[in-house]
């Protein structure tokens, strides 16, 4: 127990170190441009079908599974409205954010595990190029910039399967659905639901990055660091959300 | 007119955690030099290397390198003294998700800023002719055998013109034939560029071609010192085992 305990703090405390030096290191002179864009196009590239097809079907499968509810309220013409705010509020941020943990904070973590491994981290420091700015620092901006775009894109999408959803059994133009779900959007929905994103973003790259440079040596690390990362960076999106929450319900 | 060392290391300790690997070892690297370091597996051949270069920090002791201590520099001022060394890792080490033009452009573009496409060119292609590899320019590393990488992570050591060249086994799991090539491009390398360099090995052949003087490492400390011919001589049964 007091082993267990030790290791948190250790683990806690180098983690809280890594963060630290990810804002020094971000002011420093010269930004990895290059390398920043190839990271926000691998972590769009690697994501937008699933994100695609996971967003289409939560509208589409919100909408089938509200309707008879709402009917019996007589309230059918909520349901836009209502499918369009669970989405954007909180469906479509979780999700996304769960799929880039499995998929982005898996990669990073594997992939910096096995530049560890490999002693390519090594090579680059003795080359005198900073791996830390290079690796890490593009990675979680990637994160961080890529992960609200792409909720954004995971809202449309759920929205768009909501109105295939409704009209399966009812009749409504995409105009006429879109401006549904524009009327009964406020401010304070879609604000809060924003910044969570970036956290979720930010958090899945420093996860994934921590768990991969800190690789210890040897072939099986980089499988631990890769389940590792999913592991804690889906728990770190549960906990953001919770705080989210909690901060938006005090607050506004 | 006594040589100048170009390297220093004066009564150095590492250990990890319980263990202890170096226990005081002093060594000196004078210009132009090209010292063979041997020993055992987990002898702390390699530790020495990485303690010299920074990758790992010292418990206790001095390492000078062109006259400055390292062990308390910050960053940036250690990596004005690395970027004057080039490394060659053990498997090479090379960047596997660029090819072997873009490794060698990756890592001259850090050292030398503003250079034109067309100096990068040239550069890149007299490290490759120097290791003979200039038709592997547009390669994954991953198209290449043990024996290229090696070749490649040399040119991209050389690349950056460095004064001192430090090589990890860099002979370690190929055939024999590969072996002496490969050691036969270090000395080819040595004298084209004029480097001072510690070689790791366990290859008696690379050490024979490639070193001016032989050190012995046994359990953290320095057991024997001298040339290929004096040590192969030698009184000590353990010393001359390395030979057989």
């Amino acid at each position: 127990m007091t082993v267990y305990l030790k290791n948190i703090f250790i683990e806690s405390g180098n983690m809280t170190q890594f963060t630290l030096r990810f804002f020094r290191e971000l002011f420093k002179p010269s930004f990895q441009w290059r390398e920043f864009s190839r990271q926000c196009f691998a972590v769009g590239c690697k994501t937008l079908a699933l994100i695609t097809i996971t967003g289409f079907i939560m509208g589409l499968v919100m909408t089938i599974q509200s309707r008879p509810t709402l009917l019996k309220f007589g309230a059918e013409s909520w349901l836009p409205s209502m499918v369009s705010l669970s989405l954007i509020r909180e469906i479509a941020p979780v999700i996304t954010a769960l799929i880039c943990a499995g998929k982005i904070a898996s990669g990073i973590g594997a992939e910096l595990g096995s530049m560890k491994v490999t002693e390519q981290i090594d090579a680059m420091e003795v080359s005198a190029i900073n791996p830390y700015k290079y690796l890490v620092v593009t990675r979680i901006l990637a994160t961080t910039f890529m992960v609200p775009i792409l909720v954004i894109y995971a809202d449309f999408i759920g929205i768009y399967g909501g109105y295939i959803g409704y009209n399966i059994h009812g009749s409504m133009t995409l105009f006429r659905y879109f401006s549904e779900v524009l009327e009964h959007l406020e401010f304070l929905d879609l604000v809060p639901a924003f910044i969570k994103t970036f956290f979720f973003g930010f958090f899945i790259g420093l996860i994934g990055s921590y768990k991969g440079f800190n690789a210890s040596s040897g072939t099986a690390s980089v499988g631990i660091a890769a389940n590792e990362a999913v592991v804690a960076a889906s728990l770190s999106v549960f906990i953001i959300d919770m705080l989210a929450a909690q901060l938006t319900d005090l607050f506004f | 007119m006594e040589a100048q060392p170009i390297i220093a290391i004066k009564n150095l300790y590492k250990s990890f955690g319980e263990n202890k690997i170096l226990k005081g070892i002093s060594l000196t690297v004078n210009k132009g030099e090209d010292l063979v370091i041997l020993g055992r597996s987990g002898s702390g051949k390699s530790v020495t290397i990485k303690c010299l270069v920074g990758l790992l920090g010292s418990d206790k002791g001095k390492i000078e390198i062109f006259g400055t201590e390292i062990t308390k520099l910050k960053d940036d001022e250690l990596n004005k003294i690395r970027a004057r060394i080039g490394f060659m890792f053990q498997n090479g080490a090379l960047y596997d998700s660029m090819s072997v033009r873009q490794n060698l452009t990756f890592t001259l573009k850090h050292h030398i800023r503003n250079l034109t496409e067309e100096a990068i060119k040239t550069e890149i292609m007299e490290a490759l002719e120097s290791v003979g590899l200039e038709e592997a320019i547009d390669k994954m590393p991953s198209e290449l055998s043990g024996g290229m990488k090696k070749r490649i992570a040399l040119a991209r050591a050389i690349i950056i013109k460095p004064e001192i060249i430090l090589y990890d086994e860099p002979t370690s799991g190929l055939d024999t034939i590969t072996s002496r090539e490969i050691s036969e491009l270090i000395l080819s390398v040595q004298k084209k560029y004029k480097t001072s360099s510690i070689i790791i090995t366990h290859d008696m052949a690379c050490a024979k071609m490639t070193g001016n003087r032989i050190l012995i490492l046994k359990d953290g400390l320095i057991n024997a010192e001298g040339t290929y011919d004096s040590l192969e001589k030698s009184k000590d049964e353990w010393v001359r085992s390395f030979f057989i």
